[in-house]
């Protein structure tokens, strides 16, 4: 969803054109209901967890695992917030990186056990300037990090703990994740 | 984008853009650590011909929090006082390797000529009674954080028109926004023609005081007036200051601006300046998040480019 958004805007141009579809609704209810499970079973429960979205792809995914968590957890609740990395990022200048919306994280990170979620990991740079950004905000125990679908292509050595899918894909591939479900497609980008 | 040289640069879409970052600009300010990587290993240099306090302290701050070098060119310590010109000055600068130039000169157009001599971003800080796009901005940005947008407000701009680049450049961005924009000023002190300026002119205060969205009171510039244009500034005051009367006059949700430094007594009374309408610290405040906000579009976003393929 933000990621067709995002690519499909200018300056970046281009228009995602669909090929096939990987998960639907339902299979993505399944994923977050078994991603929640596995977060408290790893954790010991959801004491000290707190969930935290990157903008924009990870935050709807972040308030639906935050819900999923509330119905396994104990009545545990757990802080949720969203980050937004362009800032922190090591590719500013080689591509367009404007800020999403406004990081929001209205709880101390100090000490908590943080479940970053994204739609998809890539090559891993999100991933990487989120654990620069959470440094400005606190001291996390310690950072997890969940997400839809893995994509492969890492650039970094940088792993999920919790995935929904593990999906092979081309380098220049797109994955296009909505609430509805996952679809790869391509950029085709417009002729100028 | 790579210079801002104007309001007319951006024009309405800029302006939001800008305005759209800027919000997450002032949460980066409102962090225990107000500091972020994005521009790290640039170099912002301030050009200022003219005196300056909030806008140079601002555009250093802004710099700062994006982790960019900065340097400060104060010209009563430079070899502008052994005759090097404006064009040699510029050019030494550059060739130290720097990424941008924030610019305030007396005489209006100097930023484009700077432009047109070097590869950096040049950004307008003010060109003599012309431009003073960033004020505008913050502008923009302080209405829009108390009223929600400018759509249909209206807005008095008082005082000393003639010789005033922030009215210049803040009657372009608010009427580029929706606003109907008023000035309120002396005849001696409004420009000789209003050619195309979106505005309605009203020589009295007290018929419209009661009737606004936002009060923007500019400073009487008395450096830059050559000539007698007023009788007196105790007149001045009667006529067209911000009083303790007027403050009553003016509504409960109206918001009273200035772009500093105030002349209390003159255009706005102490009592004004410090009444809850009173915005003019937040303006001071939002123009950092603001100026950080232009310097990340010049130099960080990459926004021009076209290169994609990546998640």
């Amino acid at each position: 969803m933000a990621e067709r958004e995002r690519t499909g805007m200018p300056p970046r141009g281009g228009v995602f054109v669909p090929r096939t579809r990987v998960m639907d609704a339902d299979d993505m209810r399944r994923a977050v209901t078994r991603i929640a499970h596995e977060i408290v079973e790893r954790n010991h429960g959801l004491e000290g967890v707190a969930v935290i979205g990157l903008q924009t792809g990870g935050v709807p995914l972040a308030r639906r695992l935050h819900d999923a968590l509330a119905s396994v957890g104990d009545g545990v609740d757990v802080p949720l917030g969203a980050l937004d990395v362009a800032f922190y990022r090591d590719d500013i200048g080689l591509r367009p990186v404007l800020p999403e919306a406004v990081t929001d994280i209205p709880f101390d990170l100090t000490g908590l056990t943080v479940v970053l979620v994204d739609d998809v990991l890539f090559t891993g740079r999100t991933v990487r300037a989120a654990l620069n950004a959470l440094n400005d905000y606190g001291r996390p125990m310690a950072v997890q990090l969940a997400v839809m679908i893995d994509r492969g292509h890492r650039q970094l050595p940088i792993r999920p703990d919790f995935v929904g899918k593990n999906i092979p894909t081309r380098f220049g591939e797109q994955v296009d994740v909505a609430d509805d479900g996952v679809t790869i497609g391509e950029i085709v980008r417009r002729q100028p | 984008m790579k210079h801002l040289l104007s309001i007319e640069d951006l024009g309405a879409d800029g302006i939001n853009e800008v305005m759209r970052l800027s919000d997450s600009f002032v949460e980066v300010s409102e962090r225990a650590i107000p500091r972020v990587p994005a521009l790290r290993g640039k170099t912002v240099v301030s050009l200022f011909y003219e005196d300056s306090t909030r806008t140079r302290l601002s555009f250093e701050t802004a710099a700062k929090r994006l982790s960019a070098d900065t340097m400060t060119f104060s010209v009563s310590s430079s070899s502008v006082n052994k005759g090097e010109s404006l064009r040699d000055t510029v050019e030494t600068i550059e060739a130290m390797g720097i990424d941008a130039v924030v610019v305030r000169h007396k005489s209006s157009g100097v930023p484009w000529r700077i432009a047109s001599w070097v590869e950096a971003s040049v950004i307008n800080a003010g060109d003599g009674w012309h431009q003073h796009p960033t004020q505008a901005l913050l502008d923009c940005y302080t209405i829009r954080s108390r009223k929600g947008d400018l759509g249909g407000l209206r807005i008095a701009v008082v005082g000393d028109i003639m010789h005033s680049r922030v009215a210049r450049s803040d009657v372009e961005a608010f009427a580029a926004l929706g606003a109907e924009v008023l000035l309120v000023a002396p005849p001696t002190l409004l420009p000789a023609s209003l050619d195309g300026w979106p505005v309605k002119v009203t020589h009295s205060l007290d018929e419209v005081i009661g009737d606004l969205d936002v009060i923007y009171l500019l400073r009487i510039q008395r450096e830059r007036m050559t000539e007698a244009l007023l009788p007196s500034l105790r007149e001045y005051r009667a006529i067209y200051g911000l009083t303790p009367e007027r403050l009553r006059a003016l509504r409960s949700d109206a918001l009273v601006m200035h772009p500093g430094p105030m002349n209390r007594g003159v255009e706005i009374d102490a009592e004004a300046a410090e009444d809850p309408r009173s915005v003019i610290t937040a303006q001071v405040s939002n123009g950092v998040a603001v100026r950080m906000a232009v310097l990340y579009l010049l130099l960080g976003s990459g926004a021009d480019l076209v290169i994609g393929g990546d998640q």
